[in-house]
């Protein structure tokens, strides 16, 4: 009998055109390649360069999200993108896909939205592929039970004309999360502190796998928080094992296998979860239970405590010195009821319909504090719709914030959405890093329900105050 | 890309740890279509000041780091996104080697693939690099080796494919299209879609 693999281990032999050996890393095969602006035209070029086409243009899919404009008059209407650079860039991509034959959902496209939102969204992600893109939160897609993991441009070169990488195998590490996550504890608070247990390094080489009671009862957008701040804890990829949740999930969207092919689809998708006996080359447990609401106090995704706690002390460290200067803060201090300025809800961490809702939830029938700039961005055209639907983006434009068309925005502020120099922004994304949202932004991430806190309150604010 | 057998050169020493690209190139240089160019913005909001001008405590900007090919950062260089532009900026700026005892999984792929050598030293030998900056170093990809201006060789891991492709100018796309059968075989093999 063969021994007992992981789901991770099941995925890449799939996928093994030429196995690793000592000398050679292994070929790996690309189910799923998805592009946006920023990170393909260099790719594009040196196909051009090379006289060489796309190998499988029909498994490679186009959208735009970094630096389009959220403005609606931006978006449909004719006003120009203000950033003559990200015109260009979206220009460049349009001229890129006509030429080489890939399918793009363009600017005014309907499905358009952030390409980690709109992969799972379209049914175009779905366990047991593998899935690139170059952008490091392609991890999001592991949710699904696929192994996705973000490549550099010269990758998006390779998968261009070859359908293939050059991967060295990673090493697997395993996170077993057991107990019931308390009310006002989210996803968000539950990645925030696994990446504060094992270090913005501690997964560097790793694929890590999330396991276990906690992750099972996990809806699909929550998996998915999880899974995309992996490469924040330094992991290849993240994954959790496909079950009945995400079958229901996928079942009836427009790219999953429809009728006969869904019941096939089905019956290999049930293979993959690991074997019992399978082997991690590391494990750490989690008790959820015990976790409280999280927030980052420094500038990297690992210097985060339980938003009612203290800010640390490390003497002799100049880069932890650094990183609190640069945020205004001081060893010893508490963030709660620190003033905030201004509240990001998006990002394909936190900018799906759960995500919106859990927001709407504590923003409904109240204002946020006077002084606060709330801009909340649905992470796809779809999330908008939905909720729209719902009536969310009343209760956002009611409260007082901004409601905008779906995009990356202030996440990384390609587009111009960005944070004030000196301000705080309480932010659902996944960077913390200096000038991540602007120069001189000082970035405090959180989950949504945290973010909706803060704004109605305009102080660091523990959302259980206000459930 | 051009062969790289032998560097020597100077360090200039960057002693934080944690580097993430964001700090490398801002996300707001991104925009554009193009891969050249982009030293000017390396390490753009920590080089230069609001209005624009060197800022003289940043390491980059001394005169002594003018010419040196080689830069001595703290554990967990360039972690957070996969942007390329990264080591483009560095290598564009004059950088061919980045020290560290531990380097982002996607930076270190980038990095090979731009002839950029990222070099994974061990604690002791990296504390003296991060004491004694401006060391003139030498980087053999042959034995894979660093030697301190003490004489003291140290070893640091290659893989043999990077150091093949590293040492005769290989790009990996050129490997890649010469497994051009294997992928047929591969792709009609499969029954799933």
């Amino acid at each position: 009998m063969a021994a007992p693999q992981t789901l991770f281990e099941k995925v890449w032999r799939h996928h093994e055109v030429v196995a690793e050996t000592a000398d050679t890393p292994a070929v790996l095969y690309i189910d799923l390649h998805l592009i946006h602006e920023v990170t393909s035209p260099q790719a594009f070029t040196v196909l051009r360069q090379r006289g060489l086409g796309l190998r499988r243009p029909e498994r490679t899919f186009a959208t735009m999200d970094h630096s389009t404009p959220t403005r609606t008059e931006q978006v449909f209407g004719d006003a120009p993108i203000t950033l003559e650079d990200a015109a260009r860039q979206v220009s460049e991509l349009e001229r890129n896909c006509a030429a080489f034959g890939v399918e793009l959902l363009g600017l005014r496209d309907a499905r358009r939205g952030i390409v980690h939102i709109i992969g799972p969204e379209l049914g175009l992600t779905q366990p047991g592929k593998t899935v690139v893109c170059g952008d490091s939160h392609t991890s999001t897609h592991g949710a699904l039970g696929a192994l996705a993991f973000g490549i550099g441009t010269t990758e998006v070169g390779h998968v261009f004309a070859t359908q293939c990488l050059l991967q060295r195998k990673p090493r697997t590490l395993a996170i077993n999360v057991n107990g019931a996550l308390q009310p006002g504890v989210t996803a968000k608070d539950l990645i925030l502190a696994i990446i504060g247990r094992i270090g913005v390094g501690g997964g560097t080489g790793h694929v890590i796998e999330y396991r276990g009671e906690t992750i099972r009862a996990l809806d699909m957008d929550a998996r998915m928080t999880v899974c995309n701040m992996s490469i924040e804890a330094g992991a290849r990829a993240g994954m959790i094992a496909p079950d009945e949740t995400t079958f229901r999930y996928l079942a009836g969207r427009p790219r999953a296998p429809q009728s006969e092919a869904w019941a096939a689809a089905l019956e290999r998708w049930q293979q993959l979860p690991g074997d019992p006996g399978a082997r991690f080359d590391r494990e750490v447990d989690i008790d959820a239970a015990a976790l409280e609401p999280m927030m980052t106090f420094g500038t990297n995704p690992g210097m985060v405590i339980p938003i009612g706690g203290t800010i640390p002390e490390r003497t002799g460290d100049p880069a932890f010195a650094k990183s609190l200067a640069y945020m205004g803060f001081a060893p010893g201090e508490r963030i709660q009821e620190h003033p905030v300025n201004v509240v990001f809800v998006g990002s394909c961490t936190n900018g799906r319909l759960s995500d919106l809702r859990a927001a709407a939830s504590l923003l409904r029938g109240r204002k946020i504090a006077s002084g606060v700039h709330m801009l909340v961005v649905p992470g796809s055209q779809q999330v908008k719709r939905d909720a729209e639907a719902e009536g969310l983006d009343r209760i956002f434009i009611d409260a007082g914030a901004e409601w905008r068309e779906s995009g990356c925005s202030m996440c990384l502020g390609m587009n111009g959405d960005l944070v004030p120099k000196g301000h705080y922004a309480v932010s659902t994304s996944n960077r913390n890093f200096e000038g991540r949202q602007g120069i001189g932004a000082r970035t405090l991430l959180a989950s949504p329900l945290t973010a909706a806190a803060c704004a109605v309150r305009g102080r660091v604010t523990d959302p259980r105050e206000l459930l | 890309m051009e062969p790289i057998r032998t560097l020597r050169s100077r360090t200039v020493v960057l002693p934080v740890s944690d580097v993430d690209t964001d700090q490398i190139i801002p996300a707001r240089f991104l925009t554009t279509t193009t891969r050249e160019g982009l030293g000017k913005h390396l390490f753009a909001d920590w080089r230069y000041a609001p209005d624009g001008s060197a800022r003289p405590d940043f390491v980059l900007n001394q005169p002594q780091a003018a010419g040196c090919t080689v830069l001595v950062a703290g554990r967990n260089f360039g972690c957070g996104s996969s942007r390329e532009h990264a080591p483009w900026a560095l290598t564009d700026f004059g950088l061919r080697a980045v020290i560290s005892t531990q380097f982002a999984d996607i930076f270190r792929s980038n990095a090979l693939k731009n002839g950029l050598l990222p070099v994974l030293l061990e604690q002791d030998a990296h504390r003296w690099l991060l004491e004694h900056p401006g060391a003139d170093v030498t980087i053999d990809l042959e034995s894979t080796t660093l030697t301190l201006p003490t004489g003291a060789a140290v070893h640091f891991p290659l893989e043999p494919f990077a150091r093949y492709c590293l040492t005769n100018g290989v790009d990996e796309l050129g490997f890649l299209l010469g497994r051009a059968a294997q992928i047929d075989s591969y792709e009609s093999q499969r029954s799933r879609p």
